[in-house]
């Protein structure tokens, strides 16, 4: 093995070590447990910048272990997977933050961070895959982790929604299993490559293929909650605020997103995906998810829950984006799996604040929360304009891309749900922005935490600041070098590039 | 019809015997009889087997099994017998719960 | 002989058994002392076949029929490595969960190891039996080790059920021998043909061997038996002794009887395990108490190992299914074994069996909770696990033999599996209770080690394949036209 390939190993380490440590860290020694959880979120960003730097040159990573003569575990790094490791590593390392001043003498921490820290590992392994099979065991190890975050309160209500999402999860898991066998029968190893990997089987099975992609979208819609499968997601919220926060940006979400992505492009392909003619079908599918989980959010009194409906809405601009087939849609869709990570965290952060300081859940009780807290609010507002799509912040390049991209592809209708979407998302943020900082206090907070010598715990306050920081900075300099933007066009290119 | 004939139909009518008591009765003692009678129509039909050559001295395999199936229906008798022994002794039962109790 | 780990392994249980029984005071310390030779002798006798291949030691220097022949191909060493590392596990286990060093548990326990290596190294139908009757016997004797009535009683029905089925098997082989003149696998291969008393004796060894394994709809004793027994005993129970009828039956349908049999026999055999897997699951959801969700997910496991007939039966999957089913019996023996050890931590500490006295074991346990997690993970069959791999293989060899329903039998199976297993963990998770009870650190840490084992195995599949292909086990005989 040499130092390129142990690079992939060190980067899954960063995070599975210090989890098995933590699981050992007895409760109360909490300076030891948050120094092994810091070291392993910044070894791990230290070294996705090596490799960024490696894949922009053209380089790439990969690594191959036999798990039978017939099937390999294979992890490979390609400038995809990079944008979502970085992501992931970037909002681990102010989570764990976050999450440290969240739980703050809160009982099984130990318990939970390990968990956090698998739950981490899932995720970047799901982005390494370099196969499919790679990719289930993954997704799988993801679904396993994460479910005592869900359930970590231990209350009824927690074990329910813990139910739900096992129940969702497990079943989109097996429905994965079936399609990825079946295919491994039809196309053979079944490593992900640039422009699909399918070759002329288009013509020999294509029924079977159909058939087959639409259980893998099955599948995997479940954790990208794609309607009707979303259902699993607002009862989630139960769960602790970082873990929702994971939820929504990184983790769960994201790794359904992003499955699909990487089946669409490096499994079937841009051009045989539209000649099977799956592609409009899943654009139209994610149309549908983005109007139906706005419409619903409106319907929320419940801060989270309205949260929660708008990532249902907004991760299926990725789908949306990579459904299209046009480069310049790939580029809005791609992009906005990173402005969406972005913006969504500072959004579930802030919320955390609202709850943790001020004991606010609900919207009607928000009134005057500006005044109390400023900075938060001002974080929340940066959020929420963004997936609003206002310029110049990271929401508006994303939809400027998707929109053109739709116009650019002859699918117009693109742009009035688009349209259509933005309005909604102004209806459902608008009134909590006013609420917050226009309208008077109207009663005592429920449960005041005071005695800080901010509006809130330092380690509860940066987080939100940084990412509201990066979302203005994404948008602002999209421009630039080392932009989400700038890398996703390369992205594309690579895609799309003639062979 | 020769000797042979008659083990056979013999050591076939005490298996269908036993295993029908085996299933049928519920009584302990009864079934710890009832598999060595099946047992005993089991043996008769190796006995019967051990002299398939026609002519010269019988097979010597078979009653090798016999002795060796019968020392353990005898040692299987015993643990049967001190399971039910015990058994009654605890509860006052002498068969399984779910099964009719005659007694 | 004397350089053979083959009679070892047979002789140096026998005479543990009878030091344990005669020196009772230090039971325990003879019992894993054996256990670790055992292991020993295992790992030598692998070593001996990757390099000699298939091996056949004479006992004594007497040839069959008349002597006794010991045959290894690589199904033996396979079953072995499994009772093996049961072995190891049961008897650290066991010596911190029975207080008395000087249970019976240990001669007794001790007397069935040396039973289960002796069937998995015979080649003689008969010997087979005596094997299986000594098995039998101990496992009765092992269920009934606590003297609860509960357990008396699951002890005799497990007796009965058991005197059935060898008997049964019994009739067959005198059967087979009044036919053909021999006992030997071998020479009964290349003799036997479709007759009367051929198929009469397929259809007595197969029915008394079902009732052995507890297949559908012969599964009635498995859930109470299993249950009712000391954790330990569960473990080796469900783990080791039902593969043991299951592996006679292997060999017989493989190896002995002719392929057309087989052909026609095969959907049926495919049919009941579904059923099993269906039927098990369900009742296994509706159960209230841990160890009998863990004793219905045993009968939902044998169902998966006879889908191994209908997809061995067509050409093109036979190796698929075979590797499947004989990786499942690996993921199984141990996830069940881990699984019944922690349920046993659990029931200790909690002082009940009941589902919902588990309020908050796993805050208090939550070493064995974490086992048992992993053991589920094998169990339903997710990755990286030894279940995954099994499970991999059948779905391919499903799919491929264009038998797409097996593959739904499949993914149900593990859906149920997860609900039920989800039944124990979400109370053991729920709320933080009270419970401060310790127990021994051996019993906290052996569950572990096994399910983590199970995990890992997953990636050891190519090595251990290796071993089990020497000498080409559990060939259809069809397949085998031409003899060997």
């Amino acid at each position: 093995m040499n130092l390129q390939e142990s690079y992939l190993y060190f980067i899954l380490l960063a995070s599975l070590l210090p989890a098995v440590i933590i699981f050992f860290i007895p409760e109360q020694r909490h300076r030891l447990r948050v120094f092994v959880n810091m070291a392993g979120t910044t070894i791990k960003l230290v070294l996705v910048f090596v490799l960024m730097a490696g894949v922009r040159q053209g380089k790439v990573y990969e690594s191959r272990i036999t798990l039978l003569p017939d099937m390999d575990l294979v992890l490979h790094a390609d400038a995809l997977s990079l944008l979502f490791i970085g992501l992931s590593a970037v909002l681990w390392f102010l989570t764990t933050l976050y999450a440290i001043g969240y739980l703050e003498n809160s009982p099984h921490r130990s318990r939970f961070f390990g968990f956090f820290s698998l739950c981490v590992s899932s995720t970047v392994g799901v982005a390494l895959s370099g196969n499919l099979v790679t990719f289930v065991i993954f997704y799988e190890a993801l679904t396993l982790s994460t479910y005592p975050l869900v359930v970590h309160r231990g209350t009824p209500e927690a074990m329910k929604a813990g139910a739900t999402y096992l129940a969702y999860t497990l079943g989109g898991g097996a429905v994965l299993l079936v399609a990825v066998v079946w295919l491994r029968i039809l196309a053979g190893p079944l490593d992900f490559q640039t422009g699909g990997m399918l070759g002329d089987l288009v013509q020999t099975y294509p029924l079977e293929l159909r058939c087959i992609f639409v259980l893998l979208i099955g599948a995997l819609g479940v954790k990208a909650a794609l309607v009707p499968l979303h259902g699993w997601l607002p009862k989630a919220m139960v769960a602790p605020a970082p873990v929702s926060a994971l939820l929504h940006a990184v983790a769960v979400v994201k790794a359904g997103a992003f499955g699909i992505v990487r089946v669409l492009y490096d499994v079937y392909g841009v051009d045989p995906a539209a000649q099977l003619g799956v592609s409009t079908g899943l654009a139209v599918l994610a149309a549908v998810t983005i109007l139906w989980g706005s419409l619903r959010a409106l319907a929320q009194d419940e801060l989270k829950k309205r949260l929660a409906y708008s990532t249902v809405s907004q991760v299926s601009y990725i789908i949306l984006g990579a459904a299209i087939l046009g480069p310049v849609a790939t580029i809005g869709g791609l992009v906005h799996l990173v402005h969406q990570g972005l913006m969504k965290i500072t959004l579930f952060f802030c919320a955390g604040n609202y709850a943790e300081t001020l004991g606010v859940h609900h919207i009607h009780g928000m009134d005057g929360a500006g005044r109390r807290m400023p900075l938060t609010t001002g974080a929340f507002t940066l959020g929420a304009l963004g997936m609003i799509g206002v310029p110049p912040l990271a929401g508006f390049v994303s939809k400027w891309y998707l929109g053109i991209g739709g116009l650019r592809a002859g699918q117009e209708w693109v742009v009035a749900v688009l349209v259509a979407s933005s309005v909604l998302n102004a209806c459902y943020f608008l009134p909590i922005l006013y609420r917050a900082w226009f309208r008077e206090q109207a009663a005592a907070w429920p449960e005041e935490h005071a005695g800080s010598r901010f509006e809130a715990h330092w380690m509860l306050l940066t987080p939100p600041l940084v990412t509201a920081a990066l979302c203005i900075a994404a948008g602002v300099c999209a421009g630039s070098d080392w932009s989400p933007l700038e890398w996703v066009k390369m992205i594309t290119e690579r895609e799309y590039a003639p062979r | 019809m020769n000797a042979v004939w008659i083990y056979l139909c013999t050591g076939a009518g005490l298996i269908a015997l036993g295993v029908l008591a085996l299933v049928r009765e519920p009584h302990f003692f009864r079934k710890v009889l009832a598999f060595n009678i099946t047992g005993s129509g089991i043996f008769l039909l190796l006995v019967a087997a051990a002299s398939r050559v026609s002519d010269g001295p019988p097979d010597p395999v078979p009653h090798a099994m016999v002795l060796t199936g019968i020392v353990v229906s005898v040692s299987a008798t015993a643990v049967g017998l001190a399971l039910a022994k015990k058994y009654h002794h605890l509860t006052g039962h002498t068969a399984l719960p779910g099964e009719e109790d005659e007694e | 002989m004397m350089a053979s780990p083959e009679a070892w392994l047979v002789l140096c249980p026998l005479a543990a058994a009878a030091l344990a029984f005669l020196w009772r005071s230090r039971g325990a310390f003879i019992g894993i002392v054996s256990a670790l030779i055992n292991g020993a002798l295992v790992a030598w006798l692998i070593a001996l076949m990757r390099t000699e291949g298939v091996r056949r030691i004479e006992i004594g220097g007497w040839s069959a029929p008349l002597g006794i022949e010991f045959y290894a191909d690589g199904l033996s060493p396979w079953m072995l490595m499994l009772a093996a590392i049961l072995g190891v596990a049961t008897a650290v286990y066991a010596r911190g969960y029975f207080k008395d060093p000087g249970s019976w548990f240990w001669p007794i326990w001790l007397m069935l190891a040396a039973a289960i290596n002796a069937l998995f190294l015979t080649r003689d139908i008969f010997n087979a039996y005596v094997c299986l009757e000594l098995l039998g016997l101990s496992s009765v004797a092992l269920i009934a080790l606590s003297g609860n009535p509960d357990a008396l009683a699951a002890a005799l029905r497990y007796f009965f059920v058991s005197m059935l089925g060898s008997l049964f098997y019994l009739l067959g082989v005198s059967l087979l021998y009044s036919a053909h003149a021999t006992v030997d696998i071998d020479r009964l291969r290349s003799l036997v043909s479709e007759t009367p008393a051929t198929l009469a004796a397929a259809a007595f060894m197969t029915v008394g061997l079902l009732l052995k394994t507890a297949l559908f709809p012969l599964h009635f004793w498995l859930p109470p038996a299993h249950a009712n027994a000391p954790a330990p005993v569960s473990a080796l129970l469900s783990g080791l002794v039902v593969k043991a009828s299951l592996y006679l039956l292997l060999r017989l349908w493989f190896e002995v009887f002719p392929g057309a049999i087989f052909a026609s026999v095969a959907p049926l055999f495919g049919l009941l395990g579904a059923a099993a897997v269906v039927w098990g699951g369900i009742q296994a959801l509706l159960q209230e108490r841990v160890k009998l969700v863990v004793a219905y997910s045993t009968v939902v496991q044998v169902g998966y190992f006879f889908l191994l007939f209908p997809l061995a039966a067509h050409p093109l999957t036979a190796e698929l299914a075979r590797q499947g089913v004989i990786y499942l019996l690996l993921a199984h023996a141990i996830a069940k074994s881990a699984a019944f050890m922690a349920a046993g931590n659990f029931i200790r500490v909690v002082g009940s069996d009941r589902l919902e006295d588990m309020k908050g074991a796993g805050t208090a346990l939550p070493v064995s909770m974490f086992s048992l997690g992993l053991a589920g993970i094998s169990l339903m069959g997710l990755p990286p696990s030894a279940g995954f791999i099994g499970k991999w293989k059948l779905f391919s060899a499903s799919l491929t033999a264009g038998q797409w329903w097996w593959t739904v039998v499949l993914a149900a199976g593990g859906l149920l599996s997860a609900a039920y297993f989800f039944r124990i963990l979400s109370p053991a998770l729920a709320e933080p209770s009270r419970l401060g009870a310790k127990i021994p650190r051996t019993m906290k840490w052996t569950p572990m080690a096994l399910a983590l084992a199970g995990v890992l195995l997953g990636f050891l599949a190519p090595q251990l394949l290796e071993i089990f292909e020497i000498g080409a086990p559990l060939r259809p005989a069809a397949a085998m036209e031409g003899g060997p």
